[in-house]
């Protein structure tokens, strides 16, 4: 984040840039930060050779798979360390896929899936894959007889619901979905809550990402259920876990757990504290006149809250919030890197300009929180403005 | 589909459209149509949440000659 009130003389914005931003990426959790220093020095060697440094090696890769199933409530050979969450979302989809022996078929996914699902989907299209979406309600959330409809046509390879949405915050009806779903598997993309939440049931395989809960980037989990078929879809390699490719960055995993447990364990009291600071700003924010708080109000992640601004340009929203000091991200298309409007904002029918998303970190403060909300009103005033409305 | 007062967007990024519609619905009397004809993709999911905030009514969508996506929206207030 540009640290605006470092750079930019005197001006309205508080001493310390607020960083609100958790969503896209949360700050390296203090318990990671110590394993992943004695990991560094420890964890560098091979852990598929059989010499000292390479058991040491294993050793901390085991406890960090071990570590992570316990958090998440899996069995220690569900889990995969992979590269990223996209990684981990690439694989845990498409190696659905692949483990049919018919090949191609159909992906039934909801609306708002994270990019990573489409993207994976587009991939295979080529591959006679084709993939129904299922809407979602002014909310965000599928229905469930809905996605059981649309999975009990012929032909359908598997189904991607998410957790929870990682643009608004509404948690989907997952283990309702899983349910039903008479033998097909079901995908769940949980990046947006995994640690914070727990696990819902009902997946066959799912995947979450390490820098989402405070550990650092660079790790994603990929879980198979047990007795679940699934099939590399990429190329294999002769690493210690079969599911995943290229050689393990081990401290960066043991950190990875070290982080989801001091989470987890944190998870109920941060998480109602959290929630209580969402909820003030839905409601402050509301109170901002053609200003529209979007997302589940009651069923969502405790640390995200996103509304738009009518009439007002994404891009000059988060500039001028970033010069007062506030990092927020927006699904604006104007601010994206595809000159697309969010599809998740134009899934559920709301203004896809004029957008914020505030995700808190674990130590955002009441008093940044204040400040944010006591500058935006005048920074929409004056964007308004200048288009004289 | 007819209108009584066609605003020319093409060309306008976001949130420009949104802000012509805003500006100008009040040149119809309640009951007329104003439709915006936008190239910006963003128009399709803003003129109706804009309809829908404002309490008016999104008709529906059609092409202008020229193939751009053309927004009709009835003034109701």
């Amino acid at each position: 984040m540009t640290n605006a009130s470092g750079t930019s003389g005197p001006g309205p914005g508080p001493v310390s840039p607020a960083y609100l931003d958790s969503a896209s990426s949360e700050p390296l959790h203090p318990a990671a930060r110590e394993i992943l220093l004695a990991a560094l020095d420890q964890g560098y060697a091979d852990p598929r050779r059989l010499h000292g440094p390479a058991r040491s090696a294993r050793l901390m890769l085991d406890n960090a798979r071990e570590v992570v199933a316990g958090c998440l409530g899996v069995r220690r050979d569900e889990v995969t360390f992979t590269a990223s969450g996209t990684d981990a979302v690439h694989r845990g989809l498409l190696g659905l896929l692949a483990a049919r022996p018919q090949g191609g078929g159909t992906v039934v996914a909801s609306a708002v899936e994270h990019s990573a699902v489409l993207h994976a989907t587009e991939w295979v299209a080529g591959r006679g894959v084709t993939t129904t979406l299922v809407p979602v309600d002014r909310l965000g959330r599928v229905s469930v007889d809905d996605v059981v409809e649309a999975a009990s046509a012929g032909g359908v390879s598997a189904v991607a619901v998410q957790a929870a949405n990682h643009e608004v915050g509404t948690l989907q009806p997952v283990a309702e979905i899983g349910g039903r779903l008479d033998g097909v598997p079901l995908f769940v993309d949980a990046c947006a809550s995994a640690g914070r939440l727990p696990l819902p049931a009902g997946w066959s395989t799912a995947a979450a990402s390490a820098h989402k809960w405070g550990g650092p980037a660079g790790v994603g989990v990929l879980l198979v259920r047990k007795g679940v078929r699934w099939q590399s879809p990429f190329p294999g390699d002769d690493r210690v876990d079969e599911r995943a490719s290229g050689f393990e960055n081990v401290p960066a995993a043991l950190a990875a757990a070290a982080a989801l447990q001091a989470v987890v364990a944190e998870r109920e009291e941060l998480g109602a504290r959290q929630s209580a600071l969402v909820d003030r700003i839905r409601q402050r924010v509301a109170r901002i006149p053609d200003v529209e708080v979007v997302g589940d109000p009651g069923d969502r992640l405790p640390h995200l809250v996103t509304f738009s601004c009518l009439y007002v340009d994404g891009e000059a929203l988060v500039t001028e919030l970033d010069r007062r000091g506030f990092g927020v991200a927006s699904g604006s298309a104007c601010t994206a890197s595809t000159l697309e409007p969010s599809h998740v904002l134009a899934a559920m029918g709301v203004l896809t300009h004029g957008n914020v998303r505030v995700s808190l970190t674990r130590d955002t403060t009441e008093a940044e929180v204040e400040g944010f909300l006591a500058a935006l009103p005048e920074v929409v005033r004056g964007i308004r403005a200048e288009v004289g409305l | 589909m007819d209108a009584d007062l066609e605003l020319d967007c093409r060309g306008m990024l976001c949130p420009m459209p949104v802000i012509e519609l805003g500006r100008r619905l009040a040149e119809v009397p309640i009951g007329g149509t104003v439709a915006v004809l936008a190239t910006d993709v963003a128009a399709r999911a803003d003129v109706p949440a804009w309809c829908r905030m404002r309490g008016q009514e999104y008709v529906g969508e059609d092409t202008a000659d020229d193939g751009t996506p053309r927004y009709v929206v009835r003034r109701t207030s």
